[in-house]
């Protein structure tokens, strides 16, 4: 006798809802790692979720919990004024690179300095997805944008942001790490970097953000597959991987 | 409770404390800043939210964040610091969230002064951020009045899910003058329906301010419109002296009523017909109150610290029954009495030459 056990399924804390995001966006993967970690540690109830502006505004309609949508780029704000009336409650934003490394640099930067108690989690596709393909803050040099149609150029448009490093730097910041959503292996190290995040604020440690490197093959001009290439040929050699700071590792005391 | 000797700031910021103010977010701004001081040591104090923000931009999102949890929440500012916050006011509208922002105003436009001013009417009452919606604003003339519109700001701010802004000019920030606090109330533990808290055992909540269909959009501005009505019935306010008998109507809010009153006072005792109509709303102008003085008035007299504002809507509301004339000053100079004075021979001398003014704007004292 065959017994049939289920080894993989939606979880539920992710909603029914077919999403709106285009074939090979990594944004699905983001949704469902996000929505596992907050079923696995028991908070979706308690959970509230600052949605962006970008292409990810819709969040709310895939994660099963309470969410308020922010003005661009300001989310890191909207949450330290929840969390900061809610200090029970697990608090996050979800963020691209436009959204948090142009316009909500000061924003992020300030909540990690300040040792918000929330979790932001990053989504960069070194492009403007949702206004259709714009450079980002994050496009590295050569590429080609519809703003940067001969490739960016560091003498006219300078050189990416490398956020993880930066946000690093505060001493607010608990836990910072980048991750890659471009292979398996990587996107299982994304699910645990996210876990620890949430784990963070649980814990009351501080600050912490992950970011996610995504694809955007709409805007990118390429197929699914080769944007998964081009992540790791173009991509990861900016904004290597790893863990930046992570507070109760190196036992740095707040 | 007795009277005190209080500074309009402090007096602003204990009032919002005593009406349950849950979280403050602020960014140092004269002549605004005793305000958010006087938050920084009190809130803590009382185990209640404090942030000194990076910037207007944060402190109004944070002010969106702490609003979405159904929490009483306040900030304060000045006009360049509004101006940075309007895209947060918009959102706060589009979202119908209740929350309290007090602008003590300062002279522009740029840098412009620290001066008392009330060029940013404008700002307030028709251009808040972008997008169909106009918020409830309230303009003191004194620091007892200040205290007691602040706790009207709460309330309606919770009643219409709205948007409140208390308007201050600067000099009234900064004076000092006897006034008497209100007792602590009862902040409530029951949550707003809509509030956001963790989706436990009921579901899920959303709060935003994106429509994409036009339609739903449509819908949405409709009931935000629908709601601007009903205030619009329900909530003029206004104050006036010796509007019985009066025909020349000098018009003015916040502290240029307060010298109007003087010039209204001395014109009274010349044995002028002058009468004084203070709107406390300024959004909603009293405009009901504005037209049931003229069938009698003969003119108006509009007195600002500005270029001249809140006239047009006056103009608006009279609408061409009498004359409406105007008086100001800008950039912080200070308004007299004496020239508040003048300019009111000055709009009967004008209406007399213009011929419709036979009849004498004099009685007799009684
Ligand atoms: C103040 C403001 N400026 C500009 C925009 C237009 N806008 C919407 S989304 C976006 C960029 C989003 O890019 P990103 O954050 O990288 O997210 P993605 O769409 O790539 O997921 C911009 C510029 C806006 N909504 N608000």
């Amino acid at each position: 006798m065959t017994v049939e056990q289920c080894v993989y399924e939606r979880p539920a804390a992710l909603t029914a809802a077919h999403t709106h995001y285009c074939p090979g966006c990594t944004h699905g993967i983001a949704h469902r790692l996000t929505a596992e970690v907050l079923q696995e540690l028991d908070v979706l109830g308690r959970a509230v979720g600052v949605a962006s502006v970008g292409c990810s505004v819709f969040i709310y309609n895939y994660i099963a919990c309470d969410f308020v949508s922010a003005a661009h780029g300001r989310a890191p704000a909207v949450a330290t004024g929840l969390k900061r009336v809610l200090p029970d409650r697990v608090i996050f934003t979800y963020q691209g690179d436009g959204d948090l490394a142009s316009i909500g640099l000061a924003e992020v930067l300030h909540a990690a300095a300040r040792g918000e108690q929330i979790t932001v989690i990053f989504i960069n596709n070194a492009i403007y997805g949702m206004t259709g393909g714009q450079l980002a803050p994050t496009s590295p040099v050569g590429m080609v944008t519809s703003s940067s149609p001969g490739g960016r150029d560091p003498h006219l448009a300078g050189y990416p942001v490398r956020v993880c490093e930066l946000v690093a730097q505060m001493e607010g910041a608990a836990y910072v790490a980048r991750r890659s959503l471009h292979d398996p292996a990587e996107i299982r190290k994304a699910k645990k970097a996210l876990r620890t995040a949430f784990e963070c604020q649980l814990a009351g440690r501080g600050f912490a953000l992950v970011e996610l490197l995504s694809t955007c093959p709409t805007n990118w001009g390429m197929t699914p597959e080769q944007s998964l290439r081009w992540i790791e040929e173009r991509m990861l050699p900016v904004f290597p991987p790893g863990e930046f700071r992570n507070v109760a590792a190196s036992n740095v005391q707040r | 409770m007795a009277r005190e000797l209080l500074k309009g700031n402090e007096a602003i910021a204990e009032a919002a404390v005593r009406a349950g103010l849950d979280a403050y977010f602020g960014y140092p701004i004269t002549p605004q800043t005793e305000l958010l001081e006087y938050l920084a040591r009190r809130m803590p104090e009382l185990g209640r939210a404090f942030v000194q923000a990076e910037s207007e931009v944060a402190a109004i999102n944070m002010v969106f964040g702490a609003a979405c949890a159904g929490k009483r929440v306040m900030t304060s500012s000045s006009g360049p610091g509004m101006s940075l916050m309007q895209e947060g006011l918009s959102y706060i509208a589009g979202a119908e969230l209740p929350a309290v922002v007090v602008d003590v105003m300062r002279g522009g436009p740029g840098l412009g002064n620290i001066a008392a001013c009330q060029s940013d009417y404008f700002q307030v009452t028709r251009s808040a951020g972008h997008g169909d919606f106009r918020p409830l604003v309230l303009a003191p003339a004194t620091v007892q009045e200040a205290i007691d519109l602040t706790q009207l700001a709460f309330d309606l701010a919770e009643r219409y899910r709205m948007l409140v802004i208390l308007l201050v000019d600067g000099n009234l920030g900064q004076m000092m003058e006897p006034a008497e606090l209100p007792p602590f109330r009862d902040q409530g533990s029951v949550t707003a329906p809509w509030a956001l808290s963790g989706a436990e055992g009921r579901a899920a909540r959303l709060i935003t301010s994106i429509y994409l269909q036009p339609e739903a959009l449509e819908r949405h501005n409709l009931a935000l419109q629908a709601k601007l009505t009903v205030i619009a019935e329900r909530e003029q306010r206004s104050a006036g002296m010796w509007l019985e008998d009066a025909e020349l109507v000098v018009v003015a809010f916040g502290s240029a009523a307060r010298v109007a009153q003087n010039a209204v006072e001395a014109a009274r005792a010349r044995g002028l017909a002058a009468g004084l109509f203070r709107p406390i709303t300024l959004s909603p102008l009293p405009v009901r109150h504005l037209a049931r003085l003229s069938p009698r008035a003969r003119a108006f007299l509009v007195i600002e610290m500005n270029a001249g504002q809140m006239v047009d809507d006056v103009r608006l509301a009279i609408a061409g029954r009498a004359p409406v004339r105007f008086h100001g000053r800008m950039g912080g100079v200070e308004l007299l009495p004496d020239e508040v004075l003048q300019a009111m021979h000055h709009t009967i001398g004008d209406i007399r030459v213009s011929g419709n003014g036979s009849r004498s704007f004099h009685r007799e004292v009684r």
